[in-house]
Parts: C-alpha cells; structure tokens; sequence
C-alpha cells in the first residue's frame, strides 16, 4: 500500500505549485517537507534522492520523480485529468504548455533585479497571447471545461494561472467575459474550492524570506 | 490515406530539430513548409491563425495545427509507440527526456551568447552535461544492462539522449571519454536503421545558428 505522496521543496510556490494545485484538484491529500537549509539540500544530493540534482521532488507510487512536467504529467495520467486519447491529450499538452509559459515569466520575478523586471511585458502577454486563446476555446465550443467536455490538467492549471495574474493585475479578465465564467466555476469544483481556502496547502506570493531562503540554499561554495 | 506531416519553422534546429528526430526514427516521411526567412512569412501565419500562441515550432499532423514542443514531441511518441508501455514507463521516460531538453536548451541558447559570456557558458555546459546528466543515463545502462534506456525498448529517451550526446559532441569531442556505456549506446542506437539514414549526411548540420531576428 502506498502512503501518500511526499514533496520536497522550498516553503513556497515556485515549480511545485502546480503540482499542489494538480493533487488537490484531484482529491489527493499529500504531504510536504520544506527545503530551509544548504544542508538539507546536499543531504539529498548525497543520498541519491535527487536525479538532476534539482527540486521538485515528488516520492509517489515508489518513484522518486523529479522534472516538474513529469511529475505533472504522471499525476495527471494517473487520476484521469489527461484526455480520453491521443488527440485529447495533445490538446491539454498545448494548452497547459501555453499556461506554462505564462507562469513562467513570473516564477522568476522575486529573483530578477527590480528594473529588469517587467511585469508590462507579463500583462501583454496574458492579455494578448494567452488568454484570447482560452477565451476563444471556450467561446468555441461552448462546453464547461477546455477539452472533451470533461474537467482536466488544462482547466487546473488555467485557474492557476488566472489567479496568479490577477495577483500582479486585478482586472487583468475584464475582456474575457468567458474566462470569468470559467474561474467561478472551476474555483466552485468541491476540491479547488478546498484548496482555495485559508489554512490549504496552497502557499503564498513569494515574500522576503522565500527568495532569501532559495538562494541561500542554491548558493556555490 | 494521411498526408504526411508539416514543418514550420526556421531553416535551423532550434526547437524543431527533437522534433525532426523523433518523427525520422519512427520511419514517418515530413515534410518542411518553406522556412521562415522573413517577417512577412511569420505575420501570414499569424494572420492565417495558423499559430495558437504566435509561436513556432509549429506541426501539420492528422488533422491538428499542434504548437508547443512537448506537446508535439509527446504526441509523436504517443502515436509511434516511443513512450513506454504504462504510465510508469512514462514517468521514467519523461524524466530522461526533460533532462534532455534542459541541456539542449543550453546548447540551442548557448551561440546567442554575449561575447563576454560566451566562454563561461561554454564551461558551464560542458558541466553540465558531464557533471549532471551524462552520469545519470551512464548509471541507468549500468543498473539495467539493456539495451535501452527504459522498459528494454526503444524509445524517446533514446533517440533524445543520443541527440543531446551528439550536439555535446560537436563542441567537445571527448566529452564521453567517461561514460564507457554512453559510447556503446551511442554507437548501437546510431545503428537503427532508421536513424542511422537520418544521419546520413545531406540533411541540414548547421552548428552556428544563423536565425533571423526573432
């Protein structure tokens, strides 16, 4: 039997976020072991835990996954939030590589010197790449969910990518009426709505004191 | 009757070169639409909504426009019998291969270097792939003793690994002087039939990249 799944990382968002967001949607209770220090880290390294050296780390199912896509890709497969077929798969694989990318320009802003950030730059981006495209989607064929009529990885993952603009620019959705719709009800879904409330596993913008930590952990010798 | 996939992109490996490679070894026949030389070229395929994110690579197959890179390279494998029997398999295999495309990504972005970076990048590539990633597909042969990386059958993380170990190859020529099993897989893997034609010379080797304003 086994237990549940166990995450190491910082205490934080960063790559594992969506990874919380993935095993809360889907109902998985999961527990967690927080990186605060250098040790901790080159205790992993030595004991093998850590294939690329790198965090995330899920232990789950006997494996020792490391790769943030890989790991959201098993749980996904694993609790059925992966498509039907091939195509269907294809179609959640564009859309949550598209998501992403999106997440991607902010995971590094607490980390990117004050005047080389560029939060305008992030805006345009959601607003004119990314979320036109789910608008339309949706729009398109009408239907509750992104894919096959039926709630999966891209619907997560565009939630969580909704709210984390939102942070940085509240009225970041006021053209996509569609997505409106779409965040209340993906955040009325009986485990999102779980996750979403306080004392949840879901963690906080990234303060002072995560970036700190991250970096004291990562420094070189 | 299917028509044979399409290729959008530069005249280039960049993001499309896995691509290329996975699509060779599971023998399929593409095809590359005219490369991407000018901006025009780029603003048709936008206006024509042929890009869903305004990005290349971009692939014609069955039917779908498919972007994004894994997305498109995790269809391919999915279709062509290259990414493992179960999801376990998978798990394993897409540990591999994001490993892969981590160096690769070093390797694509590493000639846009900036004069004054240039040599520290070289240094902190060739680190990589021999400190990090080279050692990891070296012990899994080593623990196993099959002849491929995962579930003794080939696939993705096959063809992904040889690639990664060639590209490193063309900067530093010893680069597997170590890695004893590494220098069999490669020469066994370069054996398939299928890729041993994609290597054959006449296809594009361009080691600079002389990509056009992105």
């Amino acid at each position: 039997m086994s237990g549940k799944p166990k995450l190491t990382y910082f205490n934080g968002r960063g790559c594992m976020e969506s990874i919380r967001w993935l095993l809360a949607a889907a109902g998985v209770e999961f527990e967690e072991e927080f990186l605060e220090t250098r040790e901790q880290y080159q205790k992993l390294i030595k004991d093998g835990a850590l294939l690329f050296d790198q965090v995330p780390l899920v232990e789950i199912d006997g494996m020792k996954m490391v790769q943030t896509r890989a790991i959201l890709r098993y749980i996904a497969a694993k609790y059925n939030l992966y498509g039907k077929d091939l195509k269907e798969r294809a179609l959640i694989d564009m859309y949550v590589e598209g998501t992403a990318d999106l997440m991607g320009m902010i995971i590094p802003f607490p980390f990117t010197p004050l005047k080389e950030r560029n939060l305008a730059l992030i805006i345009e981006r959601a607003t004119t790449r990314y979320f036109p495209v789910y608008e339309k989607v949706l729009k398109q064929h009408g239907q509750e969910f992104l894919v096959g009529n039926r709630f999966s990885w891209a619907d997560v993952q565009l939630l969580e990518a909704i709210l984390i603009v939102e942070e940085k620019e509240p009225t970041v959705l006021s053209k996509f009426p569609v997505l409106q719709a779409f965040k209340a009800r993906i955040s009325n879904i009986p485990t999102i709505k779980k996750f979403l409330q306080p004392g949840s596993q879901r963690k906080p913008p990234p303060d002072d004191q995560y970036v700190a930590t991250v970096i004291e952990v990562f420094k070189k010798d | 009757m299917t028509t044979k996939p399409r290729l959008y992109y530069f005249n280039g490996r960049g993001r499309m070169e896995t691509i290329r490679w996975l699509l060779a070894t599971a023998g399929v026949e593409f095809e590359e639409a005219e490369y991407l030389e000018t901006r025009e070229q780029y603003e048709k395929l936008l206006q024509d909504g042929a890009l869903l994110f305004q990005q290349v690579p971009m692939v014609e197959i069955d039917e779908m426009k498919l972007v994004q890179t894994r997305a498109i390279l995790n269809y391919i494998a999915g279709k062509h019998n290259l990414y493992g029997k179960d999801i376990k398999e998978r798990a394993l295999i897409d540990m591999y291969v994001e490993g892969t495309m981590d160096l690769n990504e070093m390797i694509m972005l590493y000639p846009f270097s900036s004069p004054e970076e240039k040599e520290k990048n070289f240094a902190l590539m060739i680190q990589r792939a021999t400190n990090r990633y080279f050692p990891v597909y070296e012990k899994v042969y080593g623990n196993h003793g099959q002849d491929f990386l995962v579930g003794n059958q080939l696939s993705r993380a096959d063809v992904q690994v040889l690639e990664s170990i060639l590209m490193i190859e063309e900067y530093e020529p010893t680069v597997l002087s170590e890695f004893p099993l590494l220098q069999a897989f490669k020469a066994r893997i370069s054996n398939l039939p299928t890729i041993k034609k994609f290597l054959q010379p006449g296809r594009m080797q361009p080691h600079a990249l002389d990509i056009p304003s992105l």
